[in-house]
């Protein structure tokens, strides 16, 4: 009801000649706005506070506490009393190699893992633009089909790639080749991400591409630049704004790396529980690694939050002063 | 997108090669065209081979699979694959994939319907904190969702959530991304004159939105329908935290758990990798040209 008389007092706001009488009309629209904007925006802000907000509020509380059994001592002997420690759980979680270690890895990972996806989607971008192929849509469904796997499934399947006894090529490969050695497995699991979501990649390229008017080619071929020069001084520098997306996309996802070590993990157990930040925030949370416990894990969180952050931070600022410069 | 390439290819060759294709002068030359199509080749092996794979090894036996041509297919054991499967699901597998699909469409709804009128609202009305609101949604496009999963199961035991349908469809249904979406499609597809037309006819806001802007908006809707529902079904953490009843988990979990607790007949794991899949492909690529408008917004805006 509310609404509707809302409605009408709104209508009245349209084209008012006369000033004096416009301006107390756009009060009433202004307030009309307010509310109607609000009803709008309501549902999705609930649940944007119960599932954003308040499990920010949650770890940072919990990154205050240990869990500490009150029965016989041991873990979930008792009941668990919350105890406040302050922020022994953040020292304990800076100070822990077992983090760092991982951190590291999962750095490692992103070195190379990240610019080989992205210059690899922006090279078949690129071809797709061209007019190579007539029919780009079959390889545009082509490359997009691993991205409908879903990440663990597609662990699953590698992993099953990788074992010599089932893999269908390893027995066409030099002899001792092992994608699963320590050495080597951290590029085995950046196959598997570059595998899936390669194809996701260039389609947002190729999105973007289609967005460059035409003309802009028309302009430089009759300036007398060749096919590689449109590609690299119009095509690329124009991209800059979706390569800046894709990359910091892929950060913040290899930050997370975890379905793809869990796979690997179940069946080589030499990697560990914490193998990547998040499987050690995982299973701290769940008790298979020292220390345990939802305050360490919150803090780990917390901790890998910071750090996608400020990396996120650091390579928009370096993109920008790149793109300023050029 | 498949429909363009069967009218495309439908078209007569003359009339194409005259009208539509770029005067001789824009195409490559004849060696970067054979290089060309070279790569992308290689690339389609790539990307395509592990899934023809899958298919055919989801139809041998074990002792297949390890002795004859990967890349071809052996003595027919799909029947037996598929016997196994069930056994070592306990008969759970087609559970799994209906509380996929379950999960994947109530989040993918109720996501949707509520990323829209957000995006509609910010992108037609003015309202007190709406740069606020829009700055804290962004920020959740960046942050690590993966980093919230954990404290976000020790709210939804507090609430008493945890192994639920609730604890994977409620986090699920929240997408800044739909939002992000929502707002540039409402931008330019919902003209304010329309919307004051409908105000002056004494509509109200609520049957505006339902009657008129709903409509305008179903292309975006499509789109982030379809956003949220793969992000759903492809989600691991979360239901391997969240549910721990065998009958609620989706099949992605389903099938971890029986790959990783116990050593099933590869064939049968490699059938249930397939079928758990098949449902997403399906509505995947039936309509894969909103995927490719939503991440030409994404690309332009971004």
């Amino acid at each position: 009801m509310t609404v509707s008389t809302q409605a009408r007092a709104g209508s009245t706001q349209a084209p008012a000649g006369n000033m004096k009488e416009g301006r107390t009309k756009r009060g009433s629209g202004a307030r009309h706005q307010a509310r109607t904007g609000w009803m709008f925006m309501a549902p999705f802000s609930l649940l944007f506070i119960v599932v954003f907000l308040v499990p920010i509020l949650v770890s940072i509380r919990s990154s205050m506490f240990a869990q500490v059994p009150s029965g016989d001592g041991l873990y979930g002997g008792g009941e668990l009393v919350d105890t406040f420690v302050g922020f022994d759980n953040f020292a304990l979680a800076i100070g822990s190699a077992t983090f760092w270690e991982g951190m590291g890895r999962v750095m490692v990972y992103a070195l190379f893992q990240i610019p080989v996806m992205i210059i690899a989607a922006l090279g078949l971008a690129l071809l797709l633009d061209t007019l190579i192929v007539r029919r780009p849509g079959f390889f545009r469904l082509a490359f997009f089909l691993p991205f409908a796997i879903p990440g663990v499934i597609a662990a699953m399947i590698w992993l099953y790639l990788y074992t010599p006894e089932v893999s269908p090529f390893m027995q066409y490969l030099p002899e001792g080749t092992d994608f699963m050695a320590p050495g080597t497995i951290l590029a085995s699991m950046a196959n598997m991400t570059t595998w899936t979501y390669t194809g996701y990649n260039m389609l947002i390229f190729l999105a973007a591409l289609q967005t460059i008017p035409r003309d802009l080619y028309e302009a430089a071929r009759l300036d007398g630049a060749t096919g590689w020069q449109i590609a690299t001084r119009i095509k690329v520098p124009l991209l800059r704004g979706a390569a800046l997306l894709a990359v910091l996309l892929s950060i913040i996802g290899t930050i997370q790396l975890f379905n793809e070590p869990v796979i690997m993990e179940s069946a080589n157990p030499w990697m560990g529980k914490a193998y990547t930040p998040m499987m050690l925030t995982y299973n701290s949370m769940m008790g298979a690694v020292s220390p345990s416990g939802t305050g360490i894990a919150s803090a780990y969180s917390l901790l890998m939050a910071v750090v996608a952050g400020v990396l996120a931070i650091v390579y928009t600022l370096l993109q920008r002063r790149k793109g300023a410069s050029a | 997108m498949t429909t363009e390439a069967i009218i495309e290819s439908a078209k007569p060759r003359v009339r194409k090669a005259a009208a539509d294709r770029p005067p001789k002068s824009e195409l490559p030359s004849p060696l970067a065209r054979v290089l060309g199509i070279a790569v992308l080749a290689v690339a389609t092996i790539y990307f395509v081979a592990p899934v023809l794979w899958v298919m055919i090894a989801s139809t041998k036996s074990n002792s297949d699979l390890t002795s004859t041509f990967g890349f071809w297919f052996a003595e027919w054991n799909l029947q037996a694959n598929y016997e196994s499967l069930m056994v070592w699901t306990q008969g759970l597998f087609w559970q799994w994939v209906g509380n996929s699909i379950f999960y994947s469409v109530t989040a993918g709804v109720i996501g949707t319907l509520f990323a829209v009128m957000a995006g509609y609202a910010i992108a037609k009305f003015v309202f007190p904190g709406k740069k606020i609101a829009v700055g804290v949604i962004m920020g959740g496009l960046l942050l690590p969702v993966a980093l919230l999963t954990v404290p976000l199961y020790l709210e939804f035991h507090a609430l008493g959530l945890v192994d639920t349908p609730w604890a994977i469809i409620i986090p699920s249904a929240v997408s800044p991304f739909g939002v992000f979406l929502g707002i540039v499609y409402a931008q330019d597809a919902v003209p304010t004159e329309l919307l004051e037309a409908a105000r002056i006819d004494g509509a109200g806001e609520i049957r505006i939105f339902f009657t008129i802007v709903l409509r305008l908006l179903a292309p975006a809707m499509v789109t982030i329908f379809l956003f949220i529902f793969v992000a759903t079904w492809n989600n691991f953490l979360l239901p391997l935290l969240m549910v721990s009843s065998p009958e609620l988990k989706p099949v992605t979990l389903g099938l971890f758990g029986m790959m990783s607790y116990f050593a099933p007949a590869k064939g049968a794991v490699m059938l249930g990798a397939l079928l758990g899949v098949i449902p997403l492909i399906i509505l995947f690529f039936s309509l894969q040209r909103f995927w490719r408008s939503g991440l030409a917004s994404g690309a332009v805006k971004g």
